[in-house]
């Protein structure tokens, strides 16, 4: 019974438990008391006055409510920043330009200059450089160099 | 035809800030109240309805119509006040004694008891202030729990399945906290349900 007294004084039980509660009351004083001390209650409850929010509470949540950061999708970002759009749209050509031209330019190392690497000793031999014969001297106009001044 | 509260937000999502606007004037007074009694200072209650209000916008790109509007926004007013009273408990306790003899006027300000050049009756007047304090004392008493069911249950009259999700409990449970709650009410307010009943 207890679980339906309140319901029974604030009027929101369904029909059939309105009259059951009513039937209950008839034959319990106790509970009848209970009902009509519930209704004082419930009576005194009414009795404080509401409040009105401030003047500024409107402002202040509307405030806070323009102080949140926008939270768009990525793409929004894009449509909503055209400026940002063609930056991006920039970059990724150049990226792309700049891919293609340094691949183009890469050097390539052609089969026959394997051989070459492969006597890198000798190259950096300087010793077999001193054995070659004098270079042959250009006629410049009767100037000659010697090269082992 | 006035929207309804769930239109009101869906518009809301879709990017109608005037609809958030329609929201807050027909939330904002039932939201400070209920704040009010929670936590007992108005300038509390009304940051913490900012807070609410600020929440339910935020949360308008994933809100989904599951549940009606005021359970949503009663579980959330809810859970910041009872958090906001727990936060608060042991503040309170420490109200100086020293302070002048004060009267706790209803509107959350402090008033001297100066009212007798306004009010003729100046006995009336103090009877019923007397009155509306026991009253708000009563319920300030009670657990967060019971406390926050009454209110919702008594001054916005919401029906108890929606009471019962805001407090996250079953419709049977909520019950029996209200038959509780009630029974309190009940014996600390003794002189005046004895008086009211007559």
């Amino acid at each position: 019974m207890e679980k339906k007294i309140l319901g029974y004084v604030d009027g929101r039980l369904k029909e059939s438990e309105r009259l059951e509660v009513e039937k209950h009351l008839a034959a319990c004083a106790g509970c009848r008391l209970r009902a009509n001390e519930f209704r004082a209650v419930s009576g005194l409850l009414d009795e404080l006055p509401m409040i009105e929010p401030s003047e500024a509470f409107d402002l202040r949540v509307h405030a806070r409510v323009a102080a949140e950061p926008l939270k768009q999708s990525w793409w929004a970002w894009f449509t909503s920043s055209p400026r940002v759009a063609v930056a991006a749209a920039m970059l990724l050509l150049a990226s792309v330009w700049v891919g293609t031209h340094s691949t183009n330019n890469q050097p390539q190392i052609a089969q026959e200059d394997i051989p070459v690497l492969e006597n890198l000793d000798v190259l950096s031999s300087f010793d077999v450089l001193s054995e070659l014969p004098p270079p042959v001297q250009a006629d410049d106009g009767g100037q000659q160099q010697n090269p082992q001044m | 035809m006035a929207r309804s509260d769930v239109q009101l937000m869906l518009d809301v999502k879709a990017g109608d800030e005037q609809s958030f606007t329609l929201l807050l004037y027909r939330y904002r007074s039932p939201l400070v109240n209920f704040l009010y009694r929670m936590v007992r200072n108005r300038e509390q209650a009304e940051d913490l309805a900012q807070e609410v209000f600020l929440r339910v916008y935020r949360a308008r790109e994933d809100y989904v119509p599951s549940a009606k509007f005021t359970t949503w926004l009663f579980r959330i007013a809810t859970n910041l006040a009872l958090n906001s009273v727990r936060d608060t408990r042991y503040q309170r306790m420490e109200i100086s004694l020293d302070a002048p003899v004060m009267l706790d006027a209803e509107d959350g300000e402090e008033k001297t008891l100066d009212v007798a050049e306004k009010h003729p009756n100046i006995e009336q007047h103090l009877v019923e202030e007397t009155q509306k304090k026991m009253i708000r004392h009563a319920i300030e008493k009670l657990p967060e729990k019971q406390r926050a069911a009454v209110l919702l249950h008594k001054y916005q009259e919401l029906d108890y399945g929606e009471i019962a999700k805001i407090l996250q409990c079953s419709e049977s449970a909520l019950k029996s906290l209200l038959f509780r709650a009630y029974e309190t009410l009940r014996v600390e307010l003794a002189p005046l349900v004895a008086q009211h009943g007559k």
